[in-house]
């Protein structure tokens, strides 16, 4: 298990506008492209040097291709980038009500009781 | 030796710069007095007349990522671009360009290396909410230079509460021992009790309004000692899973000092969040 590498994947399509649409639009094939081309990119080094070991195991995968941010936060992603990325692929589809997706969010998560899953990486 | 004048905690609320310039129908019903609040805790800042600020923040995930992650950090750079593409897109934060205070940079970092804080840096640093939010409250002119101190309060494992209180301590005592004539003010910016991306997020108030309440009496009568007696790691998971922000906080009482009243103390209970504002005027120099 990887919680680094679903930060990563949060981390890296909330920063890049057409991975957020991507990832919104078809989010099983954005996953497998992203694990394919992005998975190991260490940001910081040029593509030359990336990583050669980092993947998904099934949960994770299946997690993040169903947008099922509820797992998510069961597998320990960090849940402030959990939260940022859906709020910019789904807060639009609740434009009547103010924070409308924001507390359908916190809806959806009302079964977890504390403490919460570990988010250390 | 620089003269502190100023000594500033407060929440930092990215939803401040679109509520407070929202106008018509946008605008929410709790816009006006919120306004009223931050212009009142501006003053505060104007008048002690700094000449530089030391900014005391919490990078979320911009440019600090979990393959090279420092628990603290300093900014020194002659300029600091500010707020990220998901701050303009969620919080509607415009961009911003920060003039950096490098000689004050480079002292803090020399004498706290030698101070026993192991203190990372960074030449080039773009700024987010945790240090901008501030600034359009307090300084919205943004006509001040710099510095950005950043602290890990997000990504575990996070140093211990009175670790933070230690570097406050030492922030100050660096500040004034700095060769030169500047008035320096710190302000520093954190969280009550908060949650994202958990159960207890976007509630009707933040989600432990009785932490809050002990929180503000903590801070607003610098009881360090009694702050640091019931706070630690584990605790901060209890009132909200976002709530280690607060140590930025306890990082600021150490600079304002043990059993430092706050000369200015004020809140309001917003949605989501409660909103808190500190100031200590050092030495006795309210002006």
């Amino acid at each position: 298990m990887s919680k680094y590498l679903l930060d990563k994947f949060l981390f890296t399509v909330d920063r890049d506008a057409e991975w957020v649409e991507r990832y919104r639009e078809d989010p099983r094939a954005a996953v497998e492209r992203w694990e394919d081309e992005y998975a190991n990119r260490i940001l910081g080094c040029h593509c030359d040097e990336s990583s050669t070991w980092l993947r998904f195991d099934q949960a994770e995968r299946e997690a993040l291709a169903t947008h099922d941010y509820p797992k998510l936060f069961e597998l320990g992603a960090h849940p402030f980038l959990t939260l940022t990325l859906f709020i910019a692929m789904f807060e639009r589809d609740y434009a009547d009500e103010p924070l409308g997706f924001q507390s359908e969010y916190a809806r959806r998560l009302a079964h977890v009781t504390p403490p919460y899953p570990d988010i250390a990486t | 030796m620089a003269e502190l004048v100023a000594v500033i905690a407060s929440t930092h609320h990215p939803f401040y710069y679109r509520a407070s310039t929202a106008t018509g129908a946008d605008r929410p019903p709790f816009a006006d007095e919120w306004v009223r609040k931050v212009e009142a805790f501006r003053e505060t800042l104007t008048k002690a007349r700094p000449d530089v600020l030391v900014m005391v923040g919490s990078d979320h995930f911009h440019q600090l990522w979990l393959d090279n992650m420092p628990q603290f950090l300093i900014g020194k750079a002659p300029y600091y671009d500010a707020n990220f593409y998901n701050e303009e897109r969620e919080f509607g934060l415009p961009r911003m360009l920060l003039r950096g205070q490098e000689d004050l940079s480079a002292y803090l970092l020399r004498e706290g290396l030698d101070a026993g804080f192991d203190l990372a840096f960074s030449n080039e640093l773009r700024i987010d909410h945790s240090i901008t939010c501030p600034i359009i409250t307090l300084r919205p002119e943004a006509d001040l230079p710099i510095v950005p101190v950043y602290t890990n309060i997000f990504a575990p494992p996070l140093p211990r509460p009175g670790r933070f209180v230690q570097l406050g301590r030492t922030i100050r005592r660096l500040i004034e021992s700095w060769p030169g004539d500047q008035r320096v003010a710190v302000i520093g910016t954190g969280h009550l009790s908060l949650e994202l991306g958990g159960p207890r997020q976007f509630g009707p108030t933040g989600p432990d309004p009785e932490f809050d309440r002990r929180a503000v009496q903590w801070i607003a009568s610098g009881d360090i000692e009694g702050c640091l007696a019931e706070v630690t790691l584990d605790s901060l998971h209890l009132p909200g899973n976002a709530t280690h922000g607060f140590m930025d906080f306890m990082l600021m009482m150490g600079v304002a000092g043990e059993g430092a009243k706050a000369d200015y103390v004020d809140t309001y209970d917003l949605f989501h969040t409660m909103e808190a504002y500190f100031t200590w005027y050092p030495n006795g120099a309210r002006p």
